[in-house]
């Protein structure tokens, strides 16, 4: 019988850490299946955050690098600049990039280092148990706002791949979930332009991954999908943000 | 066309993403098993159904579904 589907040679054997259903998973396996397709696997270096995706180093299948919480763009930089034809990425959550290392990535982002970020906005702090995100929607429930944020006490959620697009060393941002199959298509799409242009030498390039956290939501996996589709995808818009590619045409 | 669909049931962690999304309907939780990991495991209910789309493998999140077709 012939394969169609089998776990992708991206990824090790390790069983994942993660709670069942969380779209962390998910997402490693679209980047790794990428690497694979584009052949950037055995050159590829990753760079994991402080996060629920901080042992992402023991799930794919290529040199991986730890950084300290939120400046996994300053490690991929000199990374880069020293492997410069090697793919180069970060896995970063949105605590982890939104909030404690907004500097860095603002910066790498301005800079037009040449690696590709893949960001798990997944509206919470995970790892930590549940703490209110500067991505948290408004109504949203979170350990440090019991009563849901408020624009007044916290103001409104950072649309980080819109931000970031608005400097000129940033030549792709595109926002994707992977919360169904025609989603999750895209999802892969993006994430393997994001390299090729990389490896275009073209600039910075950055996915944005619309993800779940059924556990710190308080949902089932299935409900924590919906409520995804519902609610963040009405206020952190799906779609290509930014390709210099198609505005150059 | 035969399909077949084999799943590692100790990896599996119970999240039914996979039964969301087969476009058959045939894979569920077996309610009559459970794993080391203490979770009711997926399997499909009716093989003969299956097209090989691989939609359920594709969105499980920890790689326990192996799909072939011949
Ligand atoms: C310097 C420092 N400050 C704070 C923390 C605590 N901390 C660990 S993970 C985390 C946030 C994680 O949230 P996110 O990046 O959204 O990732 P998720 O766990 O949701 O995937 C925080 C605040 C830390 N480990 N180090
Ligand atoms: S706490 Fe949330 S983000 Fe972390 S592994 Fe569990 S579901 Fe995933
Ligand atoms: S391969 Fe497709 S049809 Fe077969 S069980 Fe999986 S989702 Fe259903
Ligand atoms: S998606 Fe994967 S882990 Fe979740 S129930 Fe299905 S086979 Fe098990």
């Amino acid at each position: 019988m012939a394969i169609v589907y089998q776990k992708s040679a991206g990824l090790t054997d390790k069983q994942l850490h993660y709670c069942p259903g969380c779209h962390h998973g998910i997402i490693h396996k679209l980047v790794a299946e990428s690497l694979v397709e584009l052949g950037l696997l055995d050159d590829a270096i990753g760079v994991c955050p402080v996060g629920c995706s901080v042992f992402a180093y023991n799930y794919f299948n290529c040199d991986m690098q730890e950084a300290a919480h939120g400046r996994a763009p300053a490690v991929a930089t000199g990374i880069k600049r020293t492997h410069p034809n090697q793919p180069i990425f970060t896995y970063q959550g949105d605590g982890d990039l939104a909030s404690i290392g907004t500097a860095e990535i603002v910066h790498a982002a301005m800079r037009g280092e040449k690696f590709t970020t893949i960001f798990v906005n997944n509206a919470i702090y995970g790892m930590t148990g549940g703490q209110m995100a500067p991505t948290t929607l408004i109504g949203q429930k979170a350990t440090t706002c019991p009563l849901g944020r408020t624009k007044e006490q916290a103001g409104m959620p950072i649309r980080m791949a819109e931000m970031l697009a608005t400097l000129d060393g940033c030549v792709y941002a595109e926002r994707v979930c992977v919360a169904d199959m025609a989603n999750l298509n895209k999802a892969k799409k993006a994430i393997k332009k994001a390299f090729q242009l990389q490896m275009e030498n073209k600039g910075f390039t950055f996915v944005e991954v619309l993800s779940t956290c059924p556990t710190n939501w308080g949902m089932t996996p299935l409900k924590a999908v919906e409520w995804l589709k519902e609610n963040m995808a009405a206020y952190y818009p799906l779609g290509v943000v930014k390709d210099i590619e198609t505005e150059a045409k | 066309m035969t399909a077949k669909v084999t799943f590692d049931q100790e990896r599996c962690k119970g999240c039914e993403l996979c039964t969301a999304v087969c476009p058959k309907h045939i894979v569920v939780i077996d309610q009559d098993t459970i794993n080391s990991k203490g979770y009711h495991p997926a399997t499909v209910s009716d093989m003969s159904q299956c097209i090989a789309c691989a939609s359920c493998a594709r969105m499980c999140p920890d790689s326990v579904i192996t799909v072939e077709k011949e």
